[in-house]
């Protein structure tokens, strides 16, 4: 993961706080291992978009994160790369397992302008924005937040961009979307569950944002499929 | 709850100073452990160690040091963690094991007087060797009062 640029005041300092441990579930089995087969199966999704993979490794996966989300951020998560997770998991079993297994930070709830706003407008109200997180993990497409509060990199280093894990509740080899672009012969069919109007505009102004932009990981169970900002999508 | 916490450090601390060989034949001799689990399976890092000057002065690094650590859980749910420097898993595992044990009221006793007390002593006994061993080179420096002084 390259250097995030962020800003130590704007994360939660709570890993000074005493971590219970009391319901901690184990991590990867075969720490090494397993890591170096999560990373290779994410490699592979993001180089075939829209093609389904299914993570090779068992986690036991705390409540508020899907099993392949687990899966991959035990594998590339630690302790420079920020990870954004709803309220209610964050401070709940997912959030103590991200601490205890990756020594993540874990962003926080912040003060910050929203990049849209008009000139010379500033919000003080704080927004539970992912803006400093490099991992954002979500439960379902509905909860995409929009494209500026998220991290998209920067022109001179692209690669310093959010990758978005969405849980969704089904995930099919043929469906109706059709996929286009880099990583794909012709198109790749896919079906997710989930999948609004609303979500195709969402990807087509990240995708029309290259070389910035947010880059999507959907999982279901233990499968996933990558969704880089590099692919287009048709219904 | 804070007299807990240092009696688990001190606890800690004497585990991971004493020899791995040690704890195991103690914790043998206590005879059959609970069934456990890897939460954090050992791992081997480094840690900065930080110091004073003069123990009052500012802060500053004095370097790494190699720190083996592992978590584990009894099948009643304790949980049990061990540090101790080196790159030795076993020590550590040895230790979680012990930590996990004293957290138990039901054995913390025994564990303490099977275990620790032996430590305790051993290493009381190995501080008095190397005192005993140095103080044969103690120097007392003393200066000469001399004429002019006078």
């Amino acid at each position: 993961m390259s250097q995030p640029t962020m800003n130590p005041s704007s994360m939660n300092l709570s890993s000074t706080s005493p971590l219970d441990l009391s319901r901690m579930q184990p991590g990867l089995a075969d720490p090494v291992h397993d890591a170096q087969r999560c990373f290779r199966t994410v490699l592979e999704a993001l180089s075939h978009p829209g093609r389904l993979h299914t993570l090779p490794v068992d986690v036991e996966h705390p409540a508020g994160l899907s099993p392949a989300q687990a899966a991959i951020l035990l594998a590339l998560a630690d302790y420079d790369t920020p990870v954004w997770l709803p309220l209610a998991s964050r401070n709940g079993d997912a959030g103590r397992y991200l601490r205890f297994h990756c020594g993540c930070p874990l962003v926080d709830t912040q003060q910050g302008t929203p990049i849209d706003a008009p000139i010379g407008v500033r919000i003080d109200a704080p927004i539970d924005a992912p803006i400093d997180a490099q991992f954002v993990v979500l439960d379902g497409l509905s909860t995409l937040p929009a494209l500026d509060t998220l991290r998209l990199g920067d022109p001179a280093y692209p690669d310093r961009s959010a990758t978005v894990l969405v849980d969704v509740p089904a995930l099919q080899a043929d469906g109706p979307l059709k996929l286009r672009g880099p990583g794909i012969r012709d198109t790749q069919a896919l079906g997710v569950a989930g999948w609004t109007p609303a979500t195709s505009a969402w990807l087509a102004d990240n995708h029309a944002r290259f070389p910035l932009g947010a880059d999507l990981i959907l999982s279901c169970g233990d499968r996933i499929v990558g969704l880089p900002r590099t692919t287009l999508v048709e219904v | 709850m804070n007299e807990a916490l240092e009696q688990r450090r001190s606890q800690l601390g004497l585990l991971a100073r004493s020899p791995q060989a040690d704890i195991a034949g103690h914790l043998a001799s206590l005879g059959e452990t609970p069934a456990w689990r890897w939460l954090r399976k050992p791992e081997t890092g480094m840690v900065m160690l930080r110091g004073r000057v003069g123990g009052t002065g500012a802060q500053f690094n004095i370097g790494e040091a190699t720190v083996t650590r592992c978590a584990l859980r009894l099948n009643d749910g304790t949980v049990g963690v061990g540090y101790v420097r080196g790159r030795s898993a076993r020590h550590a595992e040895l230790i979680a094991l012990c930590d996990a044990l004293l957290q138990q009221p039901a054995l913390a006793a025994r564990v303490a007087s099977t275990v620790l007390a032996p430590l305790a002593e051993a290493e009381r006994q190995r501080h008095a060797q190397r005192a005993a061993e140095v103080a044969g080179s103690k120097v007392d420096f003393f200066t000469l009062v001399r004429g002019e002084d006078k």
